[in-house]
């Protein structure tokens, strides 16, 4: 470390977050291109075949933006809680609740024409979504319970009784023994926006810009905002902490369970064993790297939603196994994570009597008792 | 479920093979708890457990198929995952990234690592440890047959966690590590290195979640497939908070998780009427409950002061 040393930034740092994503994102492809040479894959290709999947045509950008509507919105949810620095790591199991409590309407209530169909089954998926975010919350204000080990046990939890329902009593009589209910009825498919886009892309706006008026318009978004930049702060000004903290939970947990739902409507059409694909996970990548902030989280789910629509190419073409995705999304995290440094730091050159400064620190702390004393000794 | 068959646990030809797997399962959560313990010990919350576990077992499987000798591959295992480890340390410790998300972000990579990596070895058989009768104590009835006639990897761990606790409360160099947990200021006061003594306290918890994930694929499983740790790591942190930091109490845990685990393998293999997938929520369910006991409880008893907060540069 000789010659430079770390200080705090005076002024905040120009362009620099998309020189830290870009250096993020370097740093990602290098590391992922050499861990496709380690399995004999050629890397260039490989990236161009990933982008080409991702965003490369009008087919691929259609399947990237319905990918992206589910981390969308698990990833709204887990913002919000990161904002109250809650961490809700259980988007994953509130997902798969959302999709069953979505399931459950429809099973329950098969013959309700479409404009009851589809709310009826959102607001199941946001109860069931958001109650499985509520048991984490209540239990962290009332006996303190780490909320990540409680919300990451429910994710098991959950998935795994969404297989219980699957393989038990929800199994359709006529799936030739597959886990899966019978294809839902018309009325419970969101319908087409554009091509393929359905009306989950919808739900996303709506979403987006009630959140956006609730945080910046409404008291209770502010207390929201200020509980997260302060939680002490926020207790003496007697902002109902521990109401806010329930709600963001169960709030959170009901954006994930929407997405559930959007999921088992439009994407799969049926409850199946394999719905819940890590978006949970994915949401907290998405969340991070966009500091938070929802226009961003919606640009980074686009493209993060791209990198796993790439992957799936990658698999298909190449045979890069999935779990190629996963990588990227973990080394893309920790670098910008890392990267943020600069944001609050800089790394300057030091002076050149940096040696004699190191030495002067002990006199100068020699010195410090001193002054007090002859102050003392002038007052008496 | 009828009371006969509940009875029938009782007996000793069912209650001490159950005994013996709880033991197996409860082994490779120990080592997890361990390591994630003395991480958390020095101030460094480390999320990664899960990720740096199924490394673990990658690292060990991949070892043992190449090189053959289980005791080199559980050491390699060990040593690559605290290599591996240190990449949270390098965003913590020296880019001051926020614990919580680089810890879940090294999950995500250690996940799709071992994923990626071990796709082609999918399924295939080694050898790894294989169950020995410990000379003396083996021959002991009941507790020789539960304890001692195991891999040597457990009897290892018998021994793993009365060390730590001599480390944690008996040496210097242990006391410094909690000092740098507890309050890096004045560590850095009493002349320690806080940064310094936080790099060794990832490197040697990285190192024991090594093992434990080695334990899965080298004496567990024998084999290796996907998703071998099934949340093993988020128990083991869990468990570090239902020990409250004492290398004893994680004993305990681990071995109560071991239990459920067991008593769900077996009632699976008896034919039990629940249906598989609840059975398998036991370990989780029991984790939550756990948790709450031990945070309704644990009030006075709480985490190194300074878990989770960098350790500023100096200017």
């Amino acid at each position: 470390m000789s010659g430079y040393r770390i200080a705090r930034r005076q002024s905040t740092l120009r362009g620099g977050e998309a020189t830290i994503l870009l250096g993020g994102l370097c740093f990602a492809f290098t590391v992922c291109g050499l861990l496709l040479l380690v399995q004999k894959k050629p890397p260039l290709e490989c990236f161009s075949l990933l982008f080409a999947g991702g965003f490369g045509s009008g087919m691929a950008l259609e399947d990237t933006l319905l990918k992206g509507i589910p981390i969308f919105l698990c990833s709204l949810g887990v913002a919000i809680a990161f904002r109250m620095q809650v961490w809700n790591i259980g988007a994953e199991g509130q997902f798969a609740l959302g999709a069953v409590g979505a399931t459950w309407a429809v099973l329950t209530f098969p013959d309700l024409p479409m404009l009851f169909m589809l709310p009826t089954l959102l607001v199941c998926a946001a109860v069931a979504g958001g109650v499985w975010g509520f048991i984490p919350g209540f239990l962290r204000l009332k006996c303190g319970l780490n909320e990540i080990i409680s919300t990451l046990m429910m994710n098991y939890i959950g998935i795994l009784f969404l297989q219980y329902l699957i393989y038990g009593s929800w199994k359709a009589p006529g799936s030739y023994g597959f886990p899966m209910t019978d294809i839902f009825p018309d009325a419970a498919i969101l319908p087409s926006v554009f091509g393929r886009i359905h009306a989950g892309i919808v739900l996303c706006v709506l979403a987006a810009v009630t959140l956006g008026i609730f945080l910046r318009r409404t008291r209770l978004g502010f207390e929201l905002l200020a509980g997260g930049e302060n939680p002490r702060a926020a207790r003496y000004a007697r902002m109902p902490y521990g109401f806010l903290l329930v709600l963001v939970m169960a709030l959170s947990g009901a954006l994930a369970g929407i997405a559930g739902s959007v999921e088992v409507s439009a994407t799969f059409n049926r409850l199946q064993p394999n719905i819940a694909t890590g978006y949970g996970y994915t949401a907290i990548v998405v969340a991070w790297l966009s500091r938070l902030r929802i226009t961003s989280i919606a640009l980074f789910s686009f493209l993060i939603a791209g990198l796993r629509v790439g992957v799936e190419n990658l698999q298909l073409l190449m045979q890069v196994p999935a779990a190629f995705g996963g990588i990227m999304e973990g080394l893309i995290l920790l670098a910008v994570l890392a990267g943020q440094f600069f944001h609050t730091y800089t790394v300057c050159r030091a002076p050149e009597q940096h040696d004699e400064g190191t030495t002067s620190g002990p006199e100068q702390a020699k010195q410090g008792p001193i002054s007090p004393n002859t102050s003392t000794g002038a007052s008496v | 479920m009828n009371l006969e068959f509940l009875l029938s646990f009782f007996s000793p030809a069912i209650l001490i093979p159950v005994l013996v797997s709880t033991v197996q399962a409860g082994t490779p959560v120990l080592y997890a708890t361990l390591g994630e313990m003395i991480t958390e010990r020095s101030g460094v919350l480390n999320l990664g457990v899960e990720g740096l576990m199924i490394m673990g077992a990658f690292f060990g499987f991949i070892l043992q198929y190449s090189t053959g000798n289980p005791w080199f591959s559980t050491f390699g295992a060990g040593m690559g995952v605290g290599t591996l480890a240190l990449i949270h340390g390098v965003v913590c410790l020296l880019f001051q990234g926020n614990q919580v998300v680089s810890g879940l972000a090294v999950t995500i990579f250690g996940v799709g690592l071992a994923d990626y990596l071990g796709t082609p070895f999918v399924g295939i058989v080694t050898t790894g440890f294989q169950p020995h009768v410990m000379p003396i104590l083996g021959s002991l009835p009941i507790i020789g047959e539960i304890f001692f006639s195991l891999d040597p990897l457990v009897s290892v761990s018998f021994f793993v966690a009365p060390l730590l606790w001599l480390v944690f409360t008996r040496t210097s160099w242990g006391l410094g590590l909690c000092a740098a947990g507890e309050n890096p200021a004045a560590a850095t006061a009493a002349g320690l290195n806080p940064v310094l003594l936080r790099w060794v306290g990832i490197f040697a918890g990285g190192f024991f979640v090594g093992i434990g994930g080695a334990y899965l694929s080298l004496a567990y499983t024998h084999t290796w497939t996907f998703n071998l740790t099934a949340g093993r790591g988020w128990i083991a942190v869990a468990l570090v908070i239902f020990a409250f930091w004492r290398p004893g109490r994680a004993m305990i845990g681990a071995y109560l998780f071991g239990g459920v685990m067991a008593l769900q393998l077996r009632l699976q293999a008896m034919g039990a009427t629940v249906p598989s997938s609840l059975m398998m929520m036991l370990p989780y369910v029991l984790t939550v409950l756990v948790l709450l006991w031990s945070s309704v409880r644990g009030k006075g008893r709480s985490a190194p002061a300074a878990l989770g907060i960098n350790i500023p540069p100096r200017d």
